[in-house]
C-alpha cells in the first residue's frame, strides 16, 4: 500500500477513530455533551480531510476505489450524518439514562455508508451494507421503552436480514457466472453472459436486496412503521444516508454492468420505479400520520431516482446526484422540524398537530414549508431544479413513458404536500395545542435548520456551482 | 434604463416584504407600503410607455440579460415590448385595486396576506417579461404558490377544496409545459449541438412534424388550463368564487391573461406551422368556451360564480382571436384581455362590496339594490353593459376586432362566436335584474352605497373602459409591432432542421449535452 493510499483512506480512518473515541468518552462520562462534541468534531474533521484526498480513479486497494463519485457521496454522507448528530443533540434519551452509544452507532452507520459509496467489490458492498444495517437495528429500536420503537426495530431487523441474504445469494450467483467479485471487472466479464439464467437470477437478487433497503415497492412494508417508530433524527438518517448509500452503490453497479445491456434488468428497474412512484404517492394521500406520510413520500422519491438508473450517459448520474442532494436538504429539514416539535414524551404524529404552526412557531413553519415545497419540486427550491434535471436527463435518454409517469406522480404528490402546507397556515386548533409540549430548541438544531433551509433556497436559486460539482466525477 | 426592468418584478416583491414586516407594528403602514409598491410599479410602466420607442434593430424596448445557469444555457433574460408593456400595466393597476379593496375585508394575518398578494404580482410580471423559457416556467409556477395560500388562508367557505383544485389543475398544465420546454430544448440541441432555453434561439428551428405537434400540444395544454379553455376550465369557477377579493382580482385580471399572453408570446412564434394546423380545433374550443361560459353564467345563483363563468366566455374570444392568426383578430385578443381585466375587476369588486355589506352573494337573496344604493347600481349597470359588449365601451372594440378577424378565416365560427354576444346580454341582464331591481330582500345597513374610495376605484375603471371603447388607437399602436412581427413570422421559412428521417430519437442529444456545458472534461 502506497502512502497516497493512506491519504485516500484518511476519511475512513478518521471516522473509525471517531467511533472509538466516542465510545471511550462515553465510558467515562454519562453526560451527553462530551460524546456529542467528540462525534461532531470527528465527523467534521473527516469531512475536512476530504479536501486532502487526492483525486484519482485508480482503485485504492481491491475493495475500495476513491474516485470523484465516491468522494462526492462520502462528503455528502458525512455532512448528512453531522446534521443528524446535531439534530439529535439533547433529544436522544431521557435525562437519567446514558446515550453515548447512540452517537457511536451513528458514526458506525456513517462509516458503512461511506464504504458503500467507495465500494468496488462485492465484499466491501456487503460489508458496508451490514455495517450500516446493524447500526440501524439498534438505532431504530433505541427508545426501547416505547413499544412502537421495538416493533419497528424488529421489523427492520427481520426484513433487513432477509434482504441481505437475498443480496448475498445474488452476488454469489453473479460470481458463479462471471468469476469476479470486483465491480469494475464485472462489466467486461459480464458482457458475454448477460443472457444466462444464473446471471439474471443473480442480478435479480441484487436488485431485490437493495430494493429492500431503498424501500421500493413491493419491498416497502417496513418503511412506514420504521419511520413512525424510530425517533425523528433516526428516521431522517434512514431516509437520507441509508437510502442514499444503497442507491449510490446500486447506481455504480448498474452503470458498470450497463442497464440497457442486460435482458431483464431495464424492465425490472422500470417496473420497480413505476410501482414505487404510484404506490408511494397514492398511499401517502391517505395518511394522517406525518411520519408515515414522509415515509411514503420517500418511497416515491426513490422511485423517481430509480429512473436515472436507466439513463446510460453521465447526465443520469449528474441528475441523480443533484436530486439526492436536494432530497437530503429537504428531508433532513423536515425531520429536523419534527424533532423540534416533539416533546420529551409526546411524539408529533398527527397531521392535526402541525395545524396552525404558522401562528405558533413561524420560524419552524417556514423551515417546514420550504422543505415540503422542495420535496414537492416547486420553483426557487433545490427540489425543483432536481426534478427538472431528472426530467431533462430522462427525456434526453428517450425514456418518454417513465418521464411522463414521473410528471404525473409529481402532480399527485402535490396533493398531499399542499394539504400539509395548507394545514400549517390554518387557524390553530386550540384543544390540540396544549397536548404537544415541545422542548426548547437547542442551538445545534436551530443552526442546522437554518443551514438546511438556506441551502435549499440557495441551491434552488443558484444551481450552477452544485451542477459543476456533480460534473467533476466519472464513476 | 434596462436595469429598471427588473424593478417591475423587484418593486412588488420588496413592497410585499416591507408590508409583511411593517404589519407587525402598524397595519396602516403595511397597506401604505403595499400601495406604494403597486402604484410605483404601475407608474413605472406608464413611464416606459411614454418615454421609450423601439431602437431600430431590436424588438425590445428594454432588455436585461444575465447568465444564470451557464451549465444548461439558462439566462436571466427579461425583455419589454408593447405586449409586455400592456400586460405589466394591467398588473400594476390590478395590484393597486387589490390592495385598496382588501382593506375592509381582511382581518387576520394582514402582513402575510399583502406579501402573498404582492409576491404573486411580482411573479406575474416575471411571466410577462421573461424571454428565457426556463425563467418563464419558474415564474409560471411561482405565481401559483402565493395564490394558493391566498385562497387557502383567506378564502370563503369551501376554500380548501377550491385551492387544491386550482393548484392541481394548473400544476398539471404547468408540468406539461415543462415537458414541452425540455423537449423543445432537446430538439434544439439535437439540431445545433448546443443547448439553449432562449426564446430567440428556440424559435429558429423547424421541428419534425410529429415532434412539433406533441410539443405544441404540451404548450397549448398549459396555456389552455390557465386561460381557461373549455375542457380544462373546471378549476376556475371554484377558485374565483372561494378566493378573497385580491385573489379574485388577480385570478380574473392577471392569471387568465397569462394564458393568453403565453399563447401569443410563445406558442405562435415557436410553433407557427403546428399552430396553423391546430387552429381550427383551437378556434372551435374558443367558440365552445364562449357559448358554454355564457350558458353556465346564465344558470348561476352565486354572484362571484356568475362572474367567473363570464370570464370563461370572454377568454373564449381570446382563444378564438389568437388562433385566427391574423393581425386584426390578434389585436382583438389583446384588447379583450385589457377590456376583460377592467370589467371583471369591476364586477368582482362590486360582488365583494355587496357581500361585505349584505353578507350574501346569492342572487336569490339580493334585489332592489338600486333603490338603496343608486351609485352602486349605476356602476354595476355600466360594467354589465361593458361585459355584454355595448358599442362605445371596451368590450365591444375587442369583440368586434376578434370577430372581424375570424370572419376572414371562418364565417361559421365568426357567426357562432357572435351568438355569444346575445347570450351574454341575457345573463348580464338577468344579473342586473336580480341584484338591482325587484323588492329588497335583505335588511339594509346604514351605509349601503359606495364609499368615496370605492367610487374612486370604480371611476378609474369606468374611465379606462370608456377610453378603450371610444379611442382604442393608443392601445392598438402599442401592441401593433409585436403582433405584426408574430403574424409575419408565420411565413418565414425555418432554416435549421432538427431531425432527419429515420433518426433514432434520443441518441444524439446526450452527447450534445455533455459537450455543451461550461466545464469541459
Amino acid at each position: 500500500m502506497r502512502d497516497i493510499d493512506i491519504l485516500s483512506l484518511l476519511p475512513f480512518v478518521l471516522v473509525a477513530i471517531t467511533a472509538v473515541a466516542a465510545m471511550l468518552v462515553a465510558a467515562f462520562t454519562r453526560r451527553e455533551g462530551p460524546v456529542f462534541g467528540v462525534t461532531a468534531t470527528g465527523l467534521l474533521l473527516a469531512f475536512v480531510s476530504m479536501a486532502f484526498v487526492p483525486a484519482q480513479t485508480a482503485p485504492v486497494d481491491t475493495l475500495l476505489t476513491i474516485d470523484g463519485y465516491a468522494r462526492f457521496f462520502m462528503g455528502l454522507f458525512l455532512l448528512a450524518t453531522l446534521m443528524v448528530v446535531a439534530i439529535s443533540y439533547g433529544r436522544v434519551g431521557s435525562p437519567d439514562s446514558t446515550c453515548g452509544e447512540y452517537y457511536v452507532l451513528l458514526t458506525l452507520a456513517a462509516l458503512g455508508a461511506m464504504t458503500l459509496a467507495a465500494s468496488d467489490h462485492f465484499a466491501s458492498f456487503a460489508l458496508g451494507l451490514e455495517l450500516l444495517s446493524v447500526s440501524l437495528f439498534a438505532l431504530i429500536a433505541y427508545r426501547r421503552s416505547r413499544e412502537s420503537a421495538l416493533e419497528a426495530g424488529v421489523k427492520y431487523l427481520v426484513l433487513s436480514g432477509v434482504s441481505s441474504s437475498v443480496l448475498l445469494f445474488g452476488m454469489a450467483l453473479v460470481y458463479a457466472q462471471t468469476g469476479t467479485l470486483r465491480l469494475s471487472g464485472l462489466g467486461a466479464a459480464a458482457s458475454g453472459t448477460m443472457g444466462g439464467a444464473l446471471m439474471a437470477a443473480g442480478l435479480a437478487g441484487i436488485v431485490v436486496g437493495t430494493g429492500f433497503k431503498l424501500s421500493l415497492v413491493p419491498f416497502h412494508l417496513w418503511a412506514p412503521d420504521v419511520y413512525q417508530g424510530a425517533s425523528s433524527p433516526v428516521a431522517g438518517f434512514v431516509s437520507t444516508v441509508s437510502k442514499g448509500a444503497v442507491f449510490v452503490v446500486l447506481l455504480r453497479t448498474v452503470r458498470i454492468i450497463g442497464a440497457e445491456s442486460a435482458s431483464a434488468l431495464p424492465t425490472v428497474i422500470a417496473v420497480l420505479a413505476i410501482a414505487s412512484m404510484f404506490a408511494g404517492n397514492l398511499l401517502a394521500l391517505r395518511q394522517d400520520n406525518l411520519r408515515r406520510l414522509l415515509a411514503y413520500s420517500s418511497i416515491t422519491h426513490m422511485g423517481y431516482l430509480l429512473v436515472m438508473l436507466r439513463v446510460p450517459d453521465m447526465l443520469g448520474v449528474e441528475a441523480a446526484s443533484y436530486y439526492l442532494v436536494s432530497y437530503y436538504f429537504a428531508t433532513l429539514a423536515a425531520f429536523g422540524t419534527l424533532t423540534a416539535l416533539s416533546g420529551e414524551d409526546s411524539v408529533l404524529d398527527c397531521l392535526a398537530d402541525v395545524q396552525g404552526l404558522a401562528y405558533r412557531r413561524p420560524g419552524l413553519c417556514a423551515v417546514f414549508a420550504v422543505a415540503l415545497l422542495s420535496l414537492a419540486g416547486l420553483p426557487l427550491t433545490a427540489g425543483f431544479i432536481g426534478k427538472f434535471y431528472l426530467v431533462l436527463a430522462g427525456w434526453s435518454a428517450g425514456l418518454h413513458a417513465l418521464v411522463i409517469l414521473l410528471i404525473v406522480n409529481s402532480v399527485i404528490g402535490l396533493a398531499y404536500y399542499l394539504r400539509v402546507i395548507g394545514l400549517l397556515f390554518q387557524e390553530p386548533n386550540v384543544r390540540r395545542e396544549t397536548v404537544t409540549q415541545a422542548l426548547p430548541l437547542s442551538w445545534a438544531l436551530s443552526s442546522v435548520l437554518v443551514l438546511l433551509t438556506a441551502g435549499t433556497l440557495l441551491v434552488g436559486l443558484f444551481p450552477d456551482p452544485l451542477l459543476s460539482l456533480t460534473r467533476l466525477f466519472r464513476p | 434604463m434596462d436595469i429598471t426592468l427588473t424593478a417591475l418584478i423587484g418593486l412588488p416583491l420588496a413592497g410585499g416584504l416591507l408590508a409583511w414586516a411593517a404589519a407587525r407594528w402598524r397595519i396602516r403602514l403595511a397597506y401604505a407600503f403595499a400601495l406604494a409598491a403597486t402604484a410605483g410599479q404601475f407608474l413605472l410602466t406608464l413611464f416606459f410607455w411614454l418615454s421609450l420607442s423601439p431602437s431600430g434593430n431590436t424588438p425590445w424596448l428594454a432588455e436585461v440579460r444575465y447568465a444564470w445557469i451557464p451549465r444548461l444555457g439558462i439566462f436571466f433574460h427579461l425583455g419589454l415590448d408593447g405586449l409586455s408593456l400592456i400586460m405589466t400595466a394591467i398588473t400594476g393597476a390590478i395590484g393597486v385595486l387589490a390592495v385598496l379593496a382588501s382593506r375592509t375585508s381582511i382581518r387576520t394575518q394582514t402582513g402575510f396576506y399583502l406579501f402573498c398578494l404582492l409576491g404573486s404580482l411580482a411573479a406575474i410580471n416575471g411571466i410577462f417579461l421573461a424571454l428565457d423559457l426556463f425563467l418563464f416556467y419558474i415564474f409560471w409556477e411561482l405565481m401559483l404558490i402565493p395564490l394558493f395560500l391566498l385562497i387557502r388562508i383567506w378564502g370563503h367557505e369551501q376554500r380548501n377544496a377550491a385551492s387544491l383544485k386550482f393548484f392541481l389543475f394548473t400544476q398539471a398544465g404547468g408540468l406539461l409545459l415543462l415537458l414541452g420546454i425540455i423537449g423543445l430544448c432537446l430538439a434544439y440541441s439535437r439540431a445545433t449541438g448546443h443547448i439553449s432555453f432562449e426564446l430567440a434561439d428556440l424559435q429558429t428551428i423547424a421541428l419534425a412534424p410529429r415532434t412539433g405537434r406533441w410539443l405544441m400540444l404540451a404548450f397549448f395544454a398549459a396555456f389552455a388550463v390557465k386561460l381557461p379553455a373549455v375542457p380544462v376550465h373546471a378549476w376556475l369557477a371554484d377558485a374565483h368564487t372561494q378566493a378573497p377579493i385580491a385573489g379574485s382580482l388577480v385570478l380574473a385580471g392577471l392569471v387568465l391573461k397569462a394564458g393568453g399572453y403565453g399563447l401569443i408570446r410563445f406558442l405562435l412564434p415557436i410553433f407557427p406551422v403546428e399552430a396553423a394546423a391546430f387552429a381550427p380545433v383551437a378556434m372551435a374550443l374558443g367558440v365552445a368556451g364562449i357559448l358554454y361560459g355564457a350558458l353556465m353564467a346564465f344558470g348561476q345563483n352565486d354572484l362571484k360564480r356568475l362572474i367567473a363563468y363570464t370570464s370563461i366566455s370572454h377568454m373564449g374570444y381570446v382563444l378564438l382571436g389568437v388562433f385566427a392568426l391574423n393581425e386584426l383578430a390578434l389585436q382583438g385578443a389583446v384588447m379583450m384581455m385589457v377590456a376583460h381585466a377592467a370589467s371583471a375587476a369591476a364586477l368582482f369588486l362590486l360582488a365583494q362590496m355587496i357581500d361585505f355589506r349584505l353578507g350574501t352573494r346569492d342572487l336569490r337573496e339580493l334585489g332592489g339594490l338600486w333603490a338603496s344604493a343608486p351609485c352602486m347600481g349605476g356602476v354595476m349597470m355600466f360594467f354589465a353593459m361593458a361585459s355584454l359588449g355595448l358599442p362605445g365601451l371596451a368590450g365591444f372594440v375587442a369583440e368586434f376586432l376578434v370577430l372581424l378577424g375570424v370572419f376572414k378565416v371562418s364565417v361559421l365560427l365568426a357567426a357562432l362566436g357572435a351568438c355569444g354576444l346575445i347570450v351574454s346580454a341575457v345573463y348580464n341582464l338577468r344579473m342586473i335584474q336580480m341584484v338591482l331591481h325587484g323588492p329588497q330582500k335583505k335588511e339594509r345597513e346604514s351605509t349601503l352605497d359606495l364609499s368615496l374610495l370605492e367610487r374612486g376605484m370604480c371611476a378609474a375603471l369606468i374611465l379606462v373602459t370608456l377610453w378603450i371603447g371610444l379611442f382604442p388607437q393608443p392601445f392598438l399602436n402599442t401592441s401593433r409591432d409585436v403582433i405584426q412581427r408574430i403574424v409575419n413570422q408565420q411565413n418565414v421559412p425555418r432554416i435549421l432542421r432538427t431531425e432527419t428521417k429515420g433518426h433514432p430519437p434520443g441518441n444524439v442529444a446526450p452527447a450534445a449535452f455533455i459537450n455543451a456545458g461550461a466545464v469541459s472534461p
